[in-house]
């Protein structure tokens, strides 16, 4: 944050090594959130490029008002949108997303009629944290969250990658704190089972 | 336990519903108590807690892709041509 005001007034001032250092930090998160909405890499792409312009364009009315990221990530959410409402993908997924008895967060055969563990978690947490650094599980839980569906994977990427504050997913969004919440546990808890599989032993 | 305990305990089934709300700290007070209350008595909750949390780290920790410098060329090209347009 401390370091937003200067690079700003280097964009602001024209200054190209600026824009690439912007380029270098944001290009690849754009393109990631980008791909949550539309249907290709290439049209995320197109929306990722028109984002840059529009950076180029609007920097002069920047104020800071709120981060730099929270900015980019703005612009770039409404252009993904538009493009995405463009090409005709109203993503039904939109709505199965937050349907209220869609998704357990463990599947019920795991739980006795009590609501016990019949077959609880197999113990991986403790020793996962080397594996985790290790290149193949990040590679591995890269996969898995592509695979999310979008809503569910837009939050986790926003929260759990970018570390942004909720109330700055929900206004990106347009979408509720409960409604935020929702999506980040179900995917979350996707991500996590998917770790079990691969991670747990038994 | 006493019945009522009994009635008002929060199973293992709603436990694990319930790890992201206190995570972010959505629970009330009462919530919190309860949930904590049931992951002090059952390891295997504790463990979902604990899985719970390594899997947000593991996606703190997923290498962001790097942009080649191909693509950065193109960009630095039409930034120059925006700049004059």
């Amino acid at each position: 944050m401390a370091d937003d005001s200067e690079l700003v007034a280097r964009l602001q001032a024209g200054d190209e090594q600026a824009f690439v250092i912007l380029v270098d930090l944001y290009h690849a998160p754009l393109l990631r959130l980008a791909s949550t909405f539309v249907p290709s890499r290439a049209v995320a792409e197109e929306v990722v490029q028109d984002t840059w312009l529009g950076v180029v364009r609007g920097i002069e009315r920047f104020e800071g008002r709120s981060s730099l990221k929270t900015w980019l990530f703005r612009i770039v959410v409404n252009r993904a949108r538009t493009a995405g409402v463009r090409e005709r993908r109203e993503t039904p997924s939109d709505r199965a997303d937050l349907s209220t008895f869609a998704e357990p967060a463990v599947a019920p055969e795991r739980f006795n009629s009590a609501g016990g563990w019949s077959s609880p978690p197999t113990p991986w947490a403790d020793d996962a944290e080397e594996r985790i650094v290790a290149r193949q599980t990040a590679q591995k839980v890269a996969r898995h969250l592509a695979l999310l569906p979008d809503r569910q994977r837009q939050v986790v990427v926003m929260r759990d990658f970018e570390g942004l504050p909720a109330v700055e997913v929900c206004a990106l969004l347009g979408i509720s704190e409960a409604n935020q919440r929702v999506l980040l546990h179900r995917g979350r808890s996707r991500l996590r089972t998917m770790l079990e599989r691969e991670l747990g032993r038994g | 336990m006493s019945r009522r305990a009994t009635k008002d305990a929060v199973m293992c089934r709603q436990a694990v519903e319930l790890v992201t709300d206190y995570l972010e700290g959505a629970l009330t007070a009462d919530q919190r108590a309860r949930f904590e209350a049931h992951l002090a008595g059952c390891p295997h909750c504790s463990e979902y807690l604990r899985e719970m949390r390594v899997t947000i780290a593991a996606v703190g920790r997923v290498a962001p892709e790097s942009l080649s410098a191909a693509a950065r060329d193109d960009l630095v090209a039409l930034y120059r041509r925006w700049r004059e347009g």
